[in-house]
């Protein structure tokens, strides 16, 4: 047993002769958000993929939700990404299928009743507040709104993981602001464990200051922590030259003397 | 030395790639509608050009060939020339190539777009096999196409060759039409359907697996598209020799 949602175990890959990953080990708690950062083309993509095994490690573990999915076969791999939702960069949404049928593809593909699936797209485009566009096209979206439909789309059937792939690159800040406001709320309020990968500072500041409750009115607010409080939930991991750098809170990175970590979070 | 090393990668991979595709036929789900969009798009789109080659094909063979036969007193054969090259080599080989042309470079290029836009991976993620969804459709769509737009376009270039002889030729249609109908028999016709049924295989493998394999952005598509309708045409090409010499040998004519 793992008490990890998701644990890398000593993980190496590489493309050709390029080293990608050279030893990473993480876990990510049930519950937590686990922010991913590092420079680009440091794998913190090919985590991701790692973690819903559309690539294969050249060697180490991978253990998601208490199994090992190092060895899985793609059909074994097929069902156990029923309960993990992925975010892509920029959207990822079928080109030449509407917002409706995007959404509700996991559902289509399951051969679920029309009824079911209408219901089911409608609460989650309402969740990220897109619920006008059900009949638009991919194309006729906004960045931003793709980006949303993406993340809708990742929600349905409820997955108790969730894979941010730079979910607000190229956005504007309210956009992006909005986009780490939901995770917030899949968080705190679903209880979902994550890995949010991220080069943006300001998503890892909104993300470990920023918790969501329900208030006596039963709306959903989203609160700052209190000063030097909780924020447990939210971790952090660097990588840098495929290893993990440094891992921890928060206060371990706004505390870093490493000359590169504090460029990274523009200290210097 | 690398390089039959890639190519032997490449077939190892193009074999993978027809074995998941085809591998579970009734599993559900079977994507019965991708198929028909797929036989719509691939075998409906591509008649009219299909057509059209034939025709003039056909047209233009009439008019080569009538003047050599006719130095041998032979030009009541041209129907039976017509119709033998037709169907031997130029019906199957002209069809799969403008296949290949029109179908092969559209599947390499929306299959590239969808692998750099992560939409390839996003199936996967979403719980598809994208070789059952989008391979499965494009392979039997091309098996069945490829013989069909073969006999239409064998059949309007028969067609061409009869108008030529009559209004340029001045051979009776009644003449071209009995020498046509000579030159049939079952060995020509199994061995379209043989030829077409390989051309058809080349050109969705070549094509899904020059798509799948993408990189590199929209330069990358570009790359694919362009590779897939040289690689699949070079293909037929080679394979028609050695498949003209299988069918000759089989059917005891060589």
């Amino acid at each position: 047993m793992s008490e990890y949602a998701i644990e890398f175990q000593d993980v190496h890959l590489a493309f050709g002769a390029q080293k990608v990953l050279d030893g990473v080990s993480f876990g990510v708690y049930p519950g937590e958000t686990k922010i991913l950062m590092g420079g680009s083309g440091t794998g913190k993509s090919t985590v991701l993929k790692l973690v819903l095994g559309l690539l294969k490690p050249d060697s180490g573990r991978i253990i998601v939700d208490n199994e090992d999915i190092t060895d899985f076969s793609e059909s074994q791999l097929i069902a156990r990404r029923q309960k993990i939702g992925m975010i892509f960069q920029e959207g990822a949404l079928f080109d030449s299928l509407s917002v409706y049928e995007n959404v509700g593809y996991r559902l289509f593909e399951q051969g679920a009743e029309e009824e079911e699936i209408e219901e089911a797209v409608r609460r989650m485009l309402r969740f990220v507040n897109l619920e006008d566009a059900i009949n638009k096209m991919p194309a006729e979206l906004s960045g931003g709104m793709r980006r949303r439909v993406g993340i809708a789309r990742a929600l349905v059937g409820n997955p108790k993981i969730i894979l941010y792939d730079e979910p607000t690159a190229g956005l504007d800040p309210p956009t992006a602001r909005a986009i780490c406001e939901l995770a917030i709320k899949l968080r705190d309020l679903e209880g979902v464990s994550s890995l949010f990968v991220t080069h943006r500072i300001q998503d890892a500041v909104t993300l470990a200051d920023y918790h969501a409750t329900i208030g006596d009115d039963g709306e959903v607010a989203i609160v700052k922590n209190p000063r030097g409080g909780t924020g447990s939930s939210t971790k952090f991991v660097m990588l840098r030259h495929g290893k993990v750098m440094l891992e921890g809170e928060a206060d371990v990175f706004w505390n870093s003397s490493d000359p590169y970590i504090r460029t990274f979070l523009e200290l210097d | 030395m690398n390089f039959f090393l890639d190519l032997l990668i490449e077939l190892q991979e193009s074999a993978l790639l027809v074995w998941r595709a085809v591998r579970h036929p009734f599993r559900r789900p079977v994507y019965w509608r991708e198929t028909v969009t797929q036989m719509d798009s691939i075998g409906f789109g591509t008649l009219p050009i299909v057509l059209l080659a034939g025709f003039f094909i056909g047209a233009v063979l009439a008019l080569q060939t009538a003047g050599t036969l006719r130095s041998f007193g032979a030009q009541n054969y041209t129907g039976r020339l017509v119709a033998t090259s037709l169907l031997r080599e130029l019906g199957p080989v002209l069809t799969c190539i403008l296949l290949a042309g029109r179908a092969g470079s559209g599947i390499a290029a929306e299959l590239g777009a969808m692998c750099v836009s992560e939409q390839v991976d996003a199936m996967r993620a979403l719980g598809t096999d994208p070789f059952r969804k989008l391979v499965r459709p494009r392979l039997l769509a091309l098996l069945t196409m490829a013989p069909i737009l073969t006999v239409f376009a064998n059949v309007v270039g028969i067609i061409g060759g009869l108008i030529v002889s009559i209004t340029l030729l001045q051979i009776p249609s009644s003449v071209y039409l009995s020498s046509a109908r000579e030159a049939l028999n079952y060995d020509d016709i199994w061995g379209t359907f043989l030829k077409t049924g390989v051309f058809g295989l080349i050109v969705a493998v070549v094509g899904c697996r020059c798509g799948l394999r993408t990189r590199g952005g929209t330069v990358g598509v570009g790359h694919s598209t362009t590779t897939s309708v040289v690689v699949s045409i070079v293909l037929i090409l080679v394979s028609d020799f050695f498949l003209t010499r299988l069918i000759l040998t089989l059917s005891g004519t060589a």
